[in-house]
């Protein structure tokens, strides 16, 4: 046996995951409450206790290597300060979000000074400023980072925007405490997205200090650098599971969601390209891998935001047909919102989690996918498509507490599938649908920087 | 380099003219952003501002170009674009209209240039390098 610990700092739980790198299985999970606030080697020692416990086969002198990730202390929040809403600040948010980031506060054109007093008062890790095509606009950007030079900002900056602006922004902020990196432009084209560069600096920010600032970096002693945001492992395993690895095929396009008690996570693996010849492509170019976070949609910190998203009326479509109880709608959010460790007790209570649920699945699938408008042309309907065509995505994964514990899982994420109610939006058809059952989706995208091909092998097992 | 962007206004799809266009701007000098066919007024905005450009090209060649291009002007105002030439060109307008009278009221509208059906697009060309210079 060959044991190889997977560890995640995440915002209430550290997690470990004991792999055999041998014969690629499982051995074992645990964990412990995070203990951030403390000492984070308090929760990691205690889920390490109660793995060596339960599984006596893993010695602490036989074990491997160590990986670790997190999302402890918030996880890691950025501003994306752009141009046009549509073109640069989208492809700013997007760099974010690939990299595993929230991005809690955005900005567009000319920044003022109460949006400064604003970025200064939130809380937040990194800045990506971004602005301009390559050749393009360069007086938005500069503008900016005057702005955050003058108000000293104390955030590592991100310098992403007009590569033509890069020389005065340097100058701006030579001989300030301004931390910043420059690197490629996000838009260096119009509607040409490239993000790889920002996503690694986000990366290295994140592992070099945010770290540190949230007091994780402690947990280094005992196993090593922690290599990434948890939110970004969850793509990479993903990415890895539909591109497949050496001879080893993988899924082909697929679907990631996560269903949490703030967020919904949505993340999909695939082109998205039209699939037919009328249709015309409109706005940004889409990120292979794209993910999206919405913090409005979640099982309990987020609960009570529902009923401005769907009615009353609206919500009770989402309850089974043989649900008999009449729900007091408002009430069982609220309480949720109030409670956030709530667990359901009666059945009664377990339904309206799944509505819940299925609120979040269906709602967010809404403003992940791509959609459709009908233009009439003298030469016949033509199509706008904006965003990626999911139709033919083959795969759904559903992962997170809500999805991994409940027995209707699968009747839950059925959700994502078209409807006749949304006929522009270019959901999935009918895709097969897979659980994360073991909950070892993040995991195996840390394991996939060192051995992807035994993190592939066991996400086809384990994935049910 | 001067960046000019072009396109084909509102539910049209012709093609041929528009790579032409950027075929022949690119040839000489001009960086072009092609937004293509199928492109609304917010589009061209959005790409001229991102992109500096100095000028927008539009074509219309299925005569609702009047409809599509009503109010461009006051729209690039608002988006801070007042100083971007504004030209227009292809069969503007419904039918056969006298071309003074079409390129009055489009002037009107703000445009800075007008061109009547069939015009080469070479002789935009001398009015642009007019204009914005290379």
């Amino acid at each position: 046996m060959k044991p190889y610990l997977l560890v995640d700092f995440g915002s209430t739980y550290t997690k470990i995951t004991a792999v055999d790198l041998e014969h690629n299985f499982i051995i074992g999970t645990s964990k412990a409450t995070t203990t951030v606030d403390t000492n984070v080697l308090d929760g990691y020692d205690k889920a390490m206790e109660r793995l060596l416990r339960n599984h006596p086969d893993i010695k602490e002198d036989n074990i491997s290597g160590f990986s670790a990730c997190s999302s402890a202390a918030g996880g890691l929040k950025m501003a994306a300060i752009g141009l046009v809403e549509e073109l640069t600040v989208e492809a700013a948010k997007r760099a974010c979000l690939g990299a595993g980031a929230i991005v809690n506060m955005v900005f567009s054109h000319h920044m003022t000074k109460r949006e400064v007093v604003k970025l200064e008062e939130a809380d937040i890790d990194i800045i990506l400023l971004a602005g301009g095509t390559d050749g393009g606009n360069k007086e938005c950007i500069i503008h900016n980072a005057k702005k955050l030079k003058e108000a000293e900002i104390d955030v590592p900056i991100i310098i992403a925007g007009n590569k033509e602006a890069v020389d005065d922004i340097e100058e701006l902020f030579e001989g300030t405490d301004i931390e910043y990196f420059v690197v490629s432009n996000v838009m260096p084209q119009l509607k040409k997205l490239d993000v790889k560069e920002a996503k690694e600096v986000i990366r290295k920010i994140f592992i070099d200090k945010i770290i540190e600032a949230k007091g994780i970096k402690k947990a280094e002693q005992k196993i090593g650098e922690i290599i990434m945001p948890t939110p970004e492992a969850v793509l990479l395993a993903a990415e890895l599971l539909s591109n497949g690895f050496e001879d080893e095929e993988g899924f082909g396009e697929l679907m990631v969601i996560d269903i949490g008690g703030a967020t919904t996570d949505v993340h999909t693996i695939g082109e998205g390209f039209p699939k037919r010849t009328e249709v015309i492509m409109k706005g940004l170019q889409e990120p292979f891998a794209k993910r999206t976070v919405e913090g409005d949609l979640g099982m309990r910190y987020s609960a009570n935001a529902l009923l401005s998203l769907v009615s009353d009326y609206e919500f009770r479509k989402y309850f089974d047909e043989d649900d008999q109880c009449d729900h007091n709608i408002a009430k069982s959010l609220e309480r949720r919102k109030e409670h956030v460790d709530f667990i359901p007790q009666t059945r009664d209570e377990e339904e309206f989690d799944k509505a819940i649920a299925k609120i979040c699945c269906d709602v967010s699938i809404s403003r992940h996918v791509g959609h459709v408008e009908v233009v009439s042309t003298p030469l016949g309907s033509m199509y706008y498509q904006t965003g990626k065509d999911l139709s033919d995505i083959k795969y759904v994964i559903g992962t997170g507490g809500v999805l991994i514990n409940n027995a209707d899982a699968k009747k839950i994420l059925r959700s994502v599938n078209k409807t006749s109610n949304k006929k522009l939006e270019l959901r999935p058809n009918n895709p097969a649908i897979l659980i994360d059952r073991s909950y070892i989706l993040s995991a195996m995208g840390l394991l996939s920087q060192k051995y992807p091909k035994n993190a592939l092998k066991i996400m086809k097992q384990y994935l049910l | 380099m001067k960046t000019v962007v072009i396109g084909v206004i509102g539910a049209d799809v012709h093609a041929v003219g528009n790579k032409i266009i950027d075929y022949v701007l690119t040839d000489n000098g001009y960086n072009v952003v092609n937004i293509g066919v199928l492109s609304s007024q917010e589009d061209f905005i959005n790409a001229a501002i991102e992109t500096n450009a100095k000028a927008i090209l539009i074509s219309s060649l299925y005569g609702h170009g009047e409809l599509d291009c009503k109010y461009m002007r006051e729209q690039c105002d608002e988006a801070g674009l007042e100083d971007v030439k504004l030209y227009v060109g292809g069969n503007i307008v419904v039918g056969k209209q006298d071309f003074r009278e079409v390129e009055q009221r489009f002037k009107k509208m703000g445009f800075d240039r007008v061109y009547p059906p069939g015009m080469k697009i070479e002789q935009a060309l001398d009015d642009l390098k007019e204009d914005i210079g290379i």
